[in-house]
C-alpha cells in the first residue's frame, strides 16, 4: 500500500541526523572540495532530503558553512553535552601525535575558553568519538596517515583506526567506517553518508566492510579489474610512454592490479576522468600502505612488472595476433547476402 | 601612520575561531575599538602544521608532483603544475606543443571552477540577504528599492533579488553555481585525471588521452560556461557599486598599499623552453604577466630578478632560523647570488610551542619581496590572485591574443556568441585601491579572462589534433645535480616550487604557496602581514553593537583573500575581554 509506506517515510524524514565533517586534521581538505562534485547524491540532495524516507541530515562542514567561528564550533560543544543526537562524526586529515610537541600543537579546532590554547583534533576525538553514532574516515589521511604519515614526517601522523584502535566500536555498534582515496572518489562519501543516513534511521543494515574497514561494494574491487585498459594488458599491449598511447601503464608505474578502488568503472565527476581509465597511472592513493610501498610511483610496481613480462612474452601476444586476425578476415566484414542485386539472397524464400 | 592620540576608549578583545567558507584552518584574533568604529590589532594564526618540506627530502625527484599536489585540497592541481614546471627545468626537457596546451586548459578550468564556487558559495554569502538582513537591516531595505543596472542581461530586478539569489542552498545563484562548479572540473578532469589531485599530469607533459573527443567535451562545457560568466559579471558589478554607493567609505574594508605579487600562468608554447636561463624572456610571454608592484608601482615583470627578490623571514612563527644550516645554493645558474632567507636555501626546523599572541603564534612564516632600492623587506599579497593577476598583467601592457588585450590601465575583452547570449565586451580596469571589494570583483572578471584564455589555447590545441600531432608527453632522464624552480599561479595566487637535487634524489624542496603571503604572521621587523594589515585598517559599516557583532565588515576583507590554511577564529561576542587603552590607529593614512 502506498500510503502505508508514505507514513513510514513521513516517520523517518522528521528524524534529524547531524553531521559534524572535521577538516582540521592533518588535512588539505580536498575531501571537502570534492565532496563538492558529487551527484549521486548531490550535496544539496543530501542537504534538501531528496531520497524518500532519508532523514534530515544537517551537515557541519568549514568549507561551506554559513554560521562562523564560536557560533559554528557551538554544534561541537553541543554534541560533547549530548544535544545531538544522532550525529556522525567524520574526520578528514590524520591525527598528529600530540604527545612528542610538548605544550605546541600539530593540528586544533576552535579554543578552549580556560587557557585560550587551540583544542588538539586529538582531544576532540576522546570528547566525541565515545557520544557518536558513526565515526567516518574519509580521505586517506584519516583513514590511513596518508601523506602526511610519509617515512620522515615530525609529526607522528597517523589514521583515525590506529589512534581509536581498529576493533573499536561507536556506542551504535559500528566500527570506524573508513572511506579512502586521495582525495576520496565524491559519490562514494556522499553515497555512504546517505547510507549511513539510512541505517540511523533504521531502514538499512550496517553498512559491511572489509578488514581494512572500508565499504565492500565500493572497494571490493581491485583498479585491473575495473580498468578499460585491462583488455589491452590481458593482450600483452603494453604502453611504451606516457601520453596518448590508449594501452595498458603497467610498464610506466601503474599500481592497478594491487590497488583497491574504483574509480576506473566510477569515473571522477559524473563519470567523466578517472586514472588509468583516462592515461593517468594508479598511484595507489586509497591502500594503507600509500605512499611509501608505492614509490617511486613512475617506477613499475615489481610484481606487475613480473606478471606484464610473462603476459607479454607468452600467450598475449598470440591471443592479441588471432582476435585481430578474426576481426579482419571475420567480423569486420558483413555477410554476404547485403548487396545490390535483383535476386533475395538472405535466406527468405519469396511469395510473392 | 601611527597617530598617537590621548583619548581613552572602549577596546574589547574578539577572535573568530575558525574562519567558516573558506579553505584550510584560519584564525583572525583582533582589538576591537567600538567608540570609534575601528580595529586596532589583528593576529592571524594557523594551527596546521605537516612538514613536506621535511618528510620530502631523500625521495625521488618523479614523485614531487604527486606528493606536493596533497599540499592544498582546493588548488593541488596548482601544486602539480608548478612541481612539474618545476621538474621540466631541473630535467631539462620541453614537453611536445600539445602537452603545454594541455597544461593550460587543465589550470584555465581549475581557475574557472575555483573563482566560481569560492567567490559565490563561499565570499559571496557575505552578501546575500540572509547576511545582510542580519549585519545592516537598512541596507537591504534600500537594496530591495534599488533596480539592478544589469537586470536586462542577468534577470535580476533589484539588488535585494541578486542578494536573494545569493542565499546558501535557497538562492538561484548560488545552487547553479554549485552546478557550474561540477562541469567545469569536468573539464579539468579532460585533460587532468581528476581533481583536485590530478592523475595525467606529468614532467614532460600531460599524459591523458587527448582525441578529438577530449577536445569537443572541452569545448561544449566552456561555451555553456560563457553563458554563466556574462551574466554572472554584470551580476557582481551591480552588488558591489551599490555597497561602494551606499555605505561611503566602503572602498576602505580590508584596504591596504598595492603591495603586489603575480608569477604569472599559462605558457606559451611557441616560445617556452623551462630553462632557467631564458626565463625572463619566456615569463614574459605567459597569458598571465608576472609582476611585483610595490606602493602602486609595477617594478618588475622579469622572473629572474623577481626570484632573487623573495625572502622566507621568521618573526612570529613557530620555526628556528636556519642561519647556521649549510648552503644549498650560493648562486642562480645565470651566477647571480642567492640570498641565505631564499626558499633554495631554506631549512625547515619547527618548534612546537604554546601560542602568544605577544610573541609566537603561528604554522605560517613570512614571505617578503626584498626591495633593493631601498633595502626593505615589503610585505606584498596576492589580493586572492585574481586581483594581482590582472593588475599585473593590465599594467604590463603585453598580452594580447584576440580575445583579450592588456591596454596598460586595463584588458579589454571580448566574450564571443555562445549558446544563449550574444558576443559580449568587457573591460577590466585597474582599480585605485586595493581592497576587499575590489579583490571580489577582481575574481569574477578573471573567469572571463581565464574562459577567453581556455578558448584561445582549446583552439590551438585543436588544431594540433586535427593535424595528427597527438603527442603530449617528451621522455627524460633525472640528473644527479639540479637546481631549479617553477613558477605558477595558484587560482589564490603566487605559488613558487624551489628544489635542490643532489644524488639523483630531493636535496631540498621548498613549496611557497600564496597563503603563507596572505596570512603571514608579523615578520621580524615587525611588519604586520597582509590579512593583519588589510583587518587593522577595516573601518566598520556593521550596525549591531558589540553584543551582537558579527564582524561582518572583517569577514569580507579576511574573505575578499581567499584564504586556503588550516585556522580558527573564536568569536566571545559580548564576553569579550574589556580593556582601557590608549589608542594608537595604525595605517590610516
Amino acid at each position: 500500500m502506498a500510503s502505508t509506506a508514505y507514513a513510514e517515510q513521513s516517520k523517518t524524514e522528521a528524524v534529524t541526523a547531524h553531521v559534524l565533517w572535521m577538516t582540521t586534521g592533518l588535512s588539505c581538505e580536498g575531501d571537502s572540495v570534492a565532496m563538492t562534485s558529487a551527484t549521486n547524491p548531490s550535496l544539496e540532495d543530501i542537504i534538501l532530503q531528496a531520497i524518500p524516507g532519508m532523514p534530515k541530515v544537517i551537515v557541519h562542514n568549514q568549507v561551506i558553512d554559513y554560521a562562523v567561528g564560536q557560533e559554528y564550533a557551538q554544534a561541537w560543544f553541543d554534541a560533547e553535552a549530548g544535544k545531538l543526537d544522532p550525529f556522525v562524526l567524520c574526520i578528514e586529515g590524520s591525527l598528529g601525535n600530540e604527545e612528542i610537541n610538548g605544550d605546541g600543537h600539530w593540528t586544533g579546532f576552535a579554543v578552549n575558553p580556560s587557557n585560550g590554547q587551540p583544542i588538539t583534533m586529538n582531544e576532540w576525538m576522546d570528547r566525541l568519538a565515545p557520544k557518536a553514532a558513526a565515526v567516518v574516515a574519509i580521505g586517506t589521511c584519516a583513514t590511513y596517515g596518508g601523506i602526511p604519515a610519509m617515512k620522515n614526517n615530525p609529526t607522528g601522523a597517523m589514521g583515525v583506526p590506529d589512534y581509536l584502535g581498529w576493533s573499536w566500536k561507536s556506542k551504535a555498534g559500528l566500527p570506524v567506517i573508513c572511506i579512502p582515496g586521495c582525495p576520496a572518489q565524491p559519490d562514494n562519501m556522499t553515497e555512504v553518508l546517505l547510507y549511513l543516513a539510512l541505517h540511523l534511521a533504521g531502514l538499512a543494515p550496517a553498512p559491511e566492510l572489509d578488514e581494512a574497514l572500508r565499504p565492500k561494494w565500493l572497494f571490493g574491487r581491485t583498479v585491473r579489474e575495473s580498468c578499460n585498459r585491462a583488455g589491452f594488458a590481458e593482450q600483452g599491449d603494453f604502453a611504451t610512454e606516457y601520453g596518448s598511447d590508449h594501452r595498458c601503464l603497467i610498464k610506466l608505474g601503474c599500481k592497478g592490479p594491487v590497488v583497491k578502488c574504483n574509480v576506473p568503472v566510477r569515473g571522477w565527476v559524473n563519470g567523466i576522468g578517472g586514472c588509468p581509465n583516462v592515461g593517468g597511472i594508479c598511484m595507489a592513493c586509497t591502500m594503507p600502505g600509500f605512499p611509501d610501498k608505492f614509490m617511486p610511483f613512475m617506477d613499475e610496481d615489481k610484481y606487475g612488472a613480473m606478471a606484464a613480462n610473462v603476459i607479454k612474452f607468452s600467450y598475449g601476444p598470440i591471443v592479441r595476433y588471432f582476435r585481430m586476425r578474426n576481426i579482419r578476415r571475420e567480423y569486420d566484414v558483413e555477410p554476404e547476402w547485403r548487396r545490390r542485386s535483383s535476386t533475395l539472397s538472405s535466406g527468405y524464400a519469396k511469395r510473392w | 601612520m601611527a597617530v598617537t592620540t590621548a583619548n581613552k576608549v572602549m577596546v574589547k578583545e574578539m577572535s573568530w575561531d575558525p574562519i567558516t567558507r573558506i579553505v584550510g584552518s584560519l584564525g583572525i584574533h583582533t582589538e576591537i575599538d567600538f567608540s570609534n568604529r575601528q580595529v586596532l590589532k589583528c593576529y592571524s594564526t594557523s594551527m596546521i602544521f605537516r612538514g613536506f618540506d621535511i618528510f620530502m627530502k631523500g625521495i625521488d625527484p618523479r614523485d614531487a608532483h604527486f606528493i606536493t599536489s596533497r599540499i592544498c585540497g582546493i588548488c593541488g592541481d596548482n601544486h602539480c603544475t608548478c612541481s612539474c614546471l618545476n621538474q621540466n627545468m631541473a630535467y631539462g626537457v620541453k614537453p611536445p606543443k600539445l602537452g603545454d596546451l594541455a597544461f593550460n586548459l587543465a589550470e584555465t578550468a581549475d581557475y574557472i571552477f575555483d573563482h566560481a564556487i569560492y567567490n559565490d558559495c563561499m565570499a559571496n554569502v557575505d552578501f546575500c540577504e540572509q547576511m545582510v538582513k542580519e549585519t545592516n537591516p537598512s541596507l537591504l531595505a534600500k537594496a530591495e528599492q534599488t533596480a539592478a543596472p544589469g537586470r536586462d542581461i542577468h534577470g535580476h530586478k533589484t539588488i535585494a533579488d541578486i542578494m536573494r539569489a545569493l542565499n546558501p542552498f535557497t538562492g538561484e545563484f548560488y545552487l547553479e553555481t554549485l552546478h557550474v562548479a561540477r562541469y567545469t572540473r569536468e573539464m579539468y578532469c579532460l585533460f587532468g585525471g581528476r581533481h583536485t589531485h590530478p592523475s595525467t599530469i606529468m614532467p614532460g607533459g600531460c599524459s591523458a588521452d587527448i582525441t578529438h573527443q577530449t577536445c569537443t567535451d572541452y569545448y561544449v562545457r566552456l561555451m555553456r560556461y560563457f553563458d554563466y560568466v556574462k551574466r554572472s559579471v554584470p551580476m557582481h558589478d551591480d552588488l558591489y557599486d551599490f555597497f561602494l554607493q551606499e555605505l561611503p567609505g566602503y572602498d576602505m574594508v580590508g584596504y591596504r598599499e598595492t603591495n603586489l605579487v603575480n608569477w604569472g600562468s599559462f605558457d606559451d608554447p611557441d616560445y617556452v623552453d623551462y630553462d632557467y636561463r631564458h626565463m625572463t624572456d619566456w615569463g614574459r610571454r605567459r597569458y598571465i604577466t608576472p609582476g611585483v608592484a610595490i606602493g602602486g608601482e609595477l617594478i618588475s615583470t622579469d622572473l629572474v630578478e623577481i626570484n632573487l627578490m623573495i625572502r622566507i623571514l621568521l618573526g612570529s612563527s613557530y620555526f628556528d632560523g636556519w642561519q647556521n644550516e649549510p648552503t644549498f645554493v650560493t648562486h642562480d645558474p645565470l651566477g647571480n647570488p642567492v640570498d641565505k632567507n631564499h626558499p633554495w636555501n631554506k631549512v625547515t626546523l619547527p618548534r612546537p610551542q604554546k601560542r602568544d599572541f605577544t610573541d609566537k603564534y603561528t604554522w605560517v612564516v613570512s614571505p617578503r619581496m626584498f626591495d633593493k632600492r631601498t633595502g626593505a623587506h615589503v610585505c606584498c599579497d596576492t589580493g586572492g590572485g585574481p586581483f594581482a593577476r590582472q593588475w599585473c598583467t593590465a599594467k604590463a601592457g603585453v598580452v594580447d591574443f584576440g580575445y583579450a588585450k592588456a591596454t596598460g590601465h586595463s584588458i579589454q575583452m571580448v566574450l564571443p556568441r555562445s549558446p544563449k547570449l550574444p558576443e559580449m565586451e568587457l573591460e577590466w580596469q585597474v582599480p585605485e585601491k586595493s581592497n576587499a571589494i575590489e579583490r571580489d570583483r577582481a575574481r569574477t572578471y578573471h573567469q572571463a579572462y581565464s574562459a577567453l584564455i581556455a578558448l584561445h589555447n582549446l583552439e590551438r590545441a585543436i588544431k594540433e589534433v586535427q593535424a595528427g600531432r597527438t603527442k603530449s608527453w617528451n621522455s627524460f632522464k633525472v640528473p644527479e645535480d639540479a637546481v631549479s624552480v617553477g613558477f605558477h599561479e595558484a587560482a589564490r595566487g603566487v605559488l613558487s616550487h624551489h628544489m635542490v637535487i643532489r644524488e639523483g634524489k630531493i636535496a631540498n624542496y621548498q613549496p611557497y604557496p600564496p597563503t603563507p603571503w596572505n596570512a603571514s604572521p608579523r615578520d621580524v621587523y615587525g611588519t604586520p602581514g597582509p590579512y593583519e594589515d588589510a583587518v587593522q585598517n577595516t573601518p566598520l559599516f556593521e550596525e549591531n553593537g558589540p553584543d551582537n557583532f558579527k564582524g561582518i565588515d572583517i569577514m569580507r576583507a579576511v574573505r575578499s583573500f581567499d584564504p586556503c590554511l588550516p585556522c580558527g577564529v573564536h568569536m566571545y561576542t559580548g564576553t569579550g575581554r574589556v580593556r582601557k587603552v590608549t589608542h594608537t590607529p595604525t595605517a590610516m593614512a
